[in-house]
């Protein structure tokens, strides 16, 4: 089946072959993967994809991927729970959390970009892989090019906390940290991506990439029984993943394999500390003002998002909305959730659960709705987020005496 | 000119420099060549996205200004990471 039509720029419009590249040479537009959805409609069935693997590529024809799946086979099929104890805390009568916090291999819903972007890296016979990242892009592309037998290199900025680096070198790629500012970095990349033969999955290799973004999507509605939910709440850093899961939602409306009309709301969320797409939302302007960060949620840092203006377009268009969280309200969230689903985020989560409860409590998300809430990375990754701000545990000596006081203290604390 | 190189970025004006002939001035005092490929200026913010031509030497100082001036200079894909 002959599936795609290669590249179009988003912006005028032209078309490009099916190659490594990601602007339009006309106009600068970013270019997506064009498909031949007329090829596609009646072929991809709920049979079709029910009968595919459990894990992300069940979605395999609706991805820019022709040849064989290269790396990341078990990526995705993340569980969509039914979070009733959440819902009950925050008031609400239907609350599902899409969890990819377990999304294998890398605990984030970066390795659902990173297995299409290797795959596409081993399709173009690239020998090497690179991004810029300080976080979850690092583990994922590091994991997988260590799957795929390529040479990695990884980007990241000089001053990165060791923590933070571990779990990217583990899979053996070539960090190289750059002295400079982050700027510096970015600028640096662009640089390095324009100059060698390397496939840098979130710059040549983008266009392909971010397609890996709607099998979040599209497992929200197939999790639902092809129904989607009236809004769902989505973290934002550079402002593809929120773009994508509409997009997801639009094809299989398109394809014909959502009952009913699809409605759903795309809310955008945000740290207060970097929120420029939450921001454009909340003044209803286009103008995307790009920030200094400085928040907690540093996997959602980025202060000049690419696709800011996409994002800020998808909430406008299914007549959503956006939140902004503080710090506190971060922590707070990542507790909650805990607390009540035995689900242990990182901080991008608990951005989302606490702008969650904000939209709930300001009245703009409406409590009988469903309502999805996006859980995109672990918490185990980021616990310096949590240093400090837990209370102590009880300790005792080895007695039964001593435990039996422990216990009445506490219950006269909590009395 | 000697060798030139090309850089394409992406420039974001804060309102008090929406007024300013800052491409101008870029292109008079630097000497470098400038191909606006696609922009959005409006009132009080505005953006574009720009080729510049020039020798080495010349686009450092001439994205170094810019920065002094208080532009936002970023390369073409953006998605500038942070600490
Ligand atoms: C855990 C997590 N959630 C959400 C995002 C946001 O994704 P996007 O950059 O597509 O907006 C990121 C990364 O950037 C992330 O690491
Ligand atoms: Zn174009």
């Amino acid at each position: 089946m002959e599936k795609l039509n290669g590249l179009r720029c988003r912006e005028c419009g032209r078309r490009y072959p099916g190659a490594p590249v990601h602007v339009c040479e006309f106009c600068f537009g970013p270019l997506e993967v064009d498909y031949r959805y007329d090829a596609l409609k009646g072929v991809v069935t709920r049979e079709s994809i029910a009968a595919g693997p459990p894990s992300m590529w069940r979605y395999k024809d609706l991805l820019p991927v022709d040849g064989d799946v290269a790396v990341g086979h078990h990526v995705g099929f993340t569980p969509l729970i039914r979070a009733q104890n959440l819902a009950d805390e925050l008031g609400c009568r239907e609350v599902w959390i899409k969890n990819d916090s377990v999304c294998h291999p890398s605990w984030s819903f970066k390795d659902r970009v990173v297995a299409v972007a290797v795959t596409k890296a081993r399709e173009f016979g690239f020998d090497t892989v690179a991004c810029a990242s300080t976080g979850n892009l690092a583990n994922s592309v590091a994991a997988h090019a260590a799957e795929g037998r390529l040479k990695s290199f990884i980007f990241i900025p000089a001053d990165l906390e060791q923590g933070k680096i571990l779990a990217t070198l583990v899979y053996n790629p070539t960090l190289v940290a750059v002295h400079g500012t982050y700027d510096e970095v970015n600028r640096l990349c662009s640089e390095i991506a324009d100059k060698y033969r390397w496939a840098f999955v979130n710059v040549n290799l983008r266009p392909y990439y971010s397609e890996g973004s709607k099998t979040y999507g599209f497992e929200i509605v197939e999790q639902l029984g092809w129904r989607t939910p009236a809004h769902i709440i989505v973290p934002c850093a550079g402002g593809s993943l929120i773009t994508k899961i509409w997009k997801a939602i639009k094809e299989l409306k398109a394809l014909g394999l959502i009952d009913g009309p699809t409605a759903t709301k795309m809310y955008a969320a945000q740290a207060q500390g970097c929120g420029p797409i939450v921001t454009m939302i909340k003044n209803d302007t286009d103008v995307l003002v790009p920030v200094r960060p400085s928040t907690i949620a540093k996997s959602l840092a980025i202060g000049n998002p690419a696709d800011g203006y996409y994002a800020y377009k998808t909430t406008k268009e299914t007549g959503g909305y956006g939140e902004h969280a503080t710090d506190e309200e971060i922590i707070d969230g990542m507790l909650l959730l805990a607390r009540t689903e035995g689900i242990f985020t990182e901080t991008a989560g608990g951005v989302t659960v606490a702008a969650t409860r904000k939209l709930i409590e300001t009245g703009v998300i409406p409590r009988h709705e469903s309502i999805v809430i996006c859980i995109t990375g672990n918490g185990l990754k980021t616990p310096d987020a949590l240093y400090g701000r837990l209370d102590a545990h009880v300790k005792i000596k080895p007695s039964l005496s001593a435990f039996d006081q422990a216990l009445a203290d506490l219950k006269s604390q909590t009395a | 000119m000697g060798t030139t190189t090309r850089l394409r970025l992406r420039l974001t004006f804060p309102t008090h420099l929406v007024q300013e002939p800052i491409v101008y001035r870029l292109v008079k005092d630097f000497d470098i060549v400038i191909n606006i490929r696609r922009a959005d200026v409006k009132a009080d913010h505005g953006w574009m996205a720009l080729e510049l031509d020039g020798e080495p030497g010349a686009l450092e100082r001439g994205v170094k200004w810019l920065k002094e001036k208080g532009v936002q200079v970023d390369p073409i894909e953006r998605d500038v990471i942070s600490p």
